[in-house]
């Protein structure tokens, strides 16, 4: 069975709560106990309608403000597809939780509210959509039954969104316009007839076709250490086996191969996956590699394949987005986690700001601020072994840790 | 049916490298063990992602002495098997200890009451991870958590305040006193646990399986009338039932449903099929909207 990733986007109170649960309640995935539970809390609210939205806001905070404050997870499936879908806080304050819902997403659907259109925070989850370079975007021009709606209001906000998609730095990009009712269930899992001029299709039916292509792991492979397995035992005792996940492309068994930072060149003996072994490891699975030789790799390290290596520098230039309320300044130090590999990190320079709805470059910043996209070059301790964000998405991406409070403060997208 | 394994397959390759990034990032995980499926499949996740060596880090049970038998001796058989170390800490030591009070009368249970104890151990042992079985699918307050769920010194939740999680990067620094509560079966449905169960050949406890048992009603529950933790009203009739148990807590707060499925491939179609989600056969999460939420913030698992 395919399994799509989605998240949401889009402004506070756009829709997103609200046109998930209409969703599960159309596909039939509410059970009988958490459909009670909704129909309950709606009366107690005093309303005369099913507030969907009491399907996925799950902290009483939440449930008292209205507003959706962190990501939620909700699973569902058709008889096509399993679906992840991560309902993301459209709340500015709450961005940081938008994006980590949006970080593993393979689709995004970017709601709008069709009595506001496209605003601040459409720009900005849409510029920050299209940084992560997820592939397939809809907008749905959401609350149309407040609108009458029109045909006319439906156009004039996708011919906003379509000049803000035109500046776009992934054209590549595909993007779908489906005006919908979430509240009322037009043009979500079935077709409404009360816009007759809309000719393609209800959201669901939209998702059901997208392929999950899978954007994570185009490139080469790529084998960070995660862990070194020492048996020890009479049986395996003298098996070293290097525990990782396998990312951009497979790797199999007599691969030449260079063990980074060292540069040691080996091949590979065997590809385990628990008491089997493989010819091939493919991309995204979780194995056990041996090496013809016995060479000194530890946690952190990387195998590749000979010919197809990465950059290895000391210092790197990425797009970050600031997640923090205490500012990025330069000369400020963090740890940098590139996927399992951790480094200590200098802000060398903050080269410029970029504003989210395309406008343009701010230079001579001296520090972000929380939300803040910029370009910023780092100074490291150590060499990394990295890929360009655009050719490499795992490899080419790192969170930022603050050495204080060891909170994560920050994504990049390397350059 | 399906027997397409992608999705399966996907889930648990990502169910290994969470429990390796834990054995690597952390100086003392330990694996929290229930007895019930959730936690079986994590022991049989972490099996695979160690072969040939051992799991590096120890399980331990928080016992709330309202076990069903089948799951202890199910336990110590498991253990013995995979030459695991095992920790037992019991909730009616915390209660014996005056550290908390045993609750009273018809919802009474012990499920609020293994919050101490588990922080008492977690304490004891310098534990730094606790890995535990929680999926978001269980329920709204869960479908929140983070795969890596930092704790303060008292265990608390702060809801409002997660980490972001970016891409697959577990972040897992932390200071002394605090730790963190590892999900790495957050992304499984109830159905995706069963029929990775079934795909593996995993032996779980007998209870499970549909089996004939006194039980009484309750609020629409069938509650087993077998065991004394059971709070049972002397109107509330006794009549044998052929029952399984979706999730296997604390006694006196699980309910059977009603079943015929007597085999691993029988449950997976029940679930399949079934409407009710398997928290609504849990009382607990009844008495209020946001009772998971609260115990959570408390520092239960
Ligand atoms: N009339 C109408 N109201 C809607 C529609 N969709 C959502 N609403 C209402 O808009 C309000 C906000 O909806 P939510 O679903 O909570 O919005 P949200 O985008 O999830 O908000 P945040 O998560 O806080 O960013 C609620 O009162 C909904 O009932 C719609 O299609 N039509
Ligand atoms: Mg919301």
């Amino acid at each position: 069975m395919e399994v799509l990733k989605i998240a949401t986007a889009g402004s506070v109170d756009d829709g997103k709560s609200t046109l998930i649960g209409r969703i599960l309640y159309d596909t039939k995935s509410l059970t009988t106990d958490k459909l009670e539970a909704i129909e309950s809390k709606s009366k107690q609210l005093g309303y005369d309608y099913l507030d969907f939205s009491l399907a996925t806001d799950g902290l009483v905070a939440e449930r008292e403000q209205g507003i959706t404050i962190d990501v939620a997870h909700i699973y569902f499936s058709t008889a096509k597809k399993s679906y992840i879908i991560a309902d993301t806080p459209g709340h500015v304050e709450y961005t940081r939780n938008m994006v980590t819902g949006a970080s593993t997403s393979q689709a995004s659907i970017i709601l709008i509210d069709a009595r506001k259109g496209v605003i601040e925070q459409t720009n900005r989850h849409f510029f920050i959509n299209n940084l992560l370079r997820i592939k397939d975007i809809v907008v749905a021009i959401n609350k149309m039954d407040l609108v009458d709606y029109s045909e006319e209001i439906y156009n004039g906000i996708k011919a906003d969104f379509e000049e803000l998609m035109s500046k776009r730095d992934y054209q590549d990009q595909k993007i779908t316009f489906i005006p919908v009712s979430a509240l009322k269930g037009d043009n979500v899992v079935h077709k409404s007839e009360k816009m007759p001029w809309y000719k393609g299709e209800a959201l669901l039916e939209h998702l059901e076709q997208l392929d999950k292509a899978d954007i994570f792991n185009v490139g080469t492979p790529r084998f960070p250490v995660q862990y070194v397995i020492r048996p020890k035992t009479d049986e395996f005792h003298d098996f070293r086996g290097y525990a990782g996940k396998v990312y951009g492309g497979n790797l199999s068994v007599g691969d030449d191969v260079i063990v980074f930072p060292s540069k040691t060149r080996s091949k590979i003996k065997d590809i385990y996956f628990y008491d089997e072994k493989y010819e091939t490891a493919s991309r995204r699975s979780s194995v056990t590699i041996t090496l013809e030789d016995d060479i000194n790799v530890s946690r952190g390290d990387m195998i590749v394949k000979e010919g197809d290596i990465p950059t290895i520098d000391k210092q790197f230039t990425a797009n970050v987005c600031w997640m923090d309320s205490n500012q990025l300044t330069p000369g400020a130090k963090y740890v940098v986690q590139h996927g399992v590999n951790k480094v200590l990190a200098k802000v060398d320079r903050i080269n410029h700001k970029i504003h989210p709805d395309y406008s343009g470059i701010e230079k001579d910043v001296t520090g972000l601020g929380v939300n803040d996209i910029a370009s910023v070059t780092f100074k490291l301790n150590k060499p990394i072994f990295y890929d360009q964000f655009k050719n490499h998405r795992t490899n080419g991406s790192f969170i930022l840790i603050d050495t204080q409070s060891n909170s994560t403060v920050g994504a990049g997208f390397i350059q | 049916m399906n027997k397409d394994t992608s999705h399966i397959n996907s889930l648990e390759n990502e169910a290994i490298y969470i429990i390796r990034e834990v054995a690597a990032q952390f100086e003392r995980p330990v694996l929290l063990f229930s007895g019930g499926k959730d936690s079986i499949t994590l022991v049989r996740l972490a099996v695979k992602a160690f072969y040939p060596a051992k799991i590096p880090f120890p399980l331990m049970h928080i016992d709330t002495g309202h076990n069903f038998p089948e799951t202890i001796e199910f336990r110590d058989r498991l253990v013995k098997e995979l030459g695991l170390e095992l920790i037992v800490r019991h909730v009616q030591d915390s209660i014996d200890e005056g550290k908390v009070k045993e609750e009273s009368g018809k919802y009474s249970s012990r499920n609020q009451l293994q919050t101490t104890t588990l922080l008492d151990a977690i304490e004891e042992f310098k534990f730094d991870a606790c890995i535990g079985g929680a999926r978001r699918d269980e329920e709204k307050a869960r479908a929140k958590e983070r795969i890596f769920s930092v704790r303060d010194d008292f265990g608390q939740w702060d809801e409002k305040n997660q980490r972001p999680e970016l891409f697959d990067m577990l972040n897992g620094q932390i200071e002394l006193g605090q730790n963190v509560r590892v999900f790495p079966i957050s992304n499984w449905t109830e159905l995706d646990v069963w029929s990775y169960i079934e795909k593996e050949n995993i032996e779980i406890p007998s209870i499970y399986f549909a089996h004939t048992r006194a039980t009484f009603l309750r609020d629409g529950l069938i509650w087993s009338a077998e065991d004394d933790v059971v709070y049972r009203e002397d109107d509330e009739e006794v009549v044998d039932r052929m029952v399984r148990f979706r999730t296997v807590g604390d006694m006196s707060c699980t309910a059977a449903v009603l079943s015929d499925a007597t085999d691993i491939k029988t449950v997976v179609r029940e679930i399949r099929e079934s409407s009710i989600s398997e928290r609504g056969a849990r009382i607990d999460d009844k008495r209020s909207e946001a009772a998971m939420e609260k115990r959570k913030q408390q520092g239960y698992f």
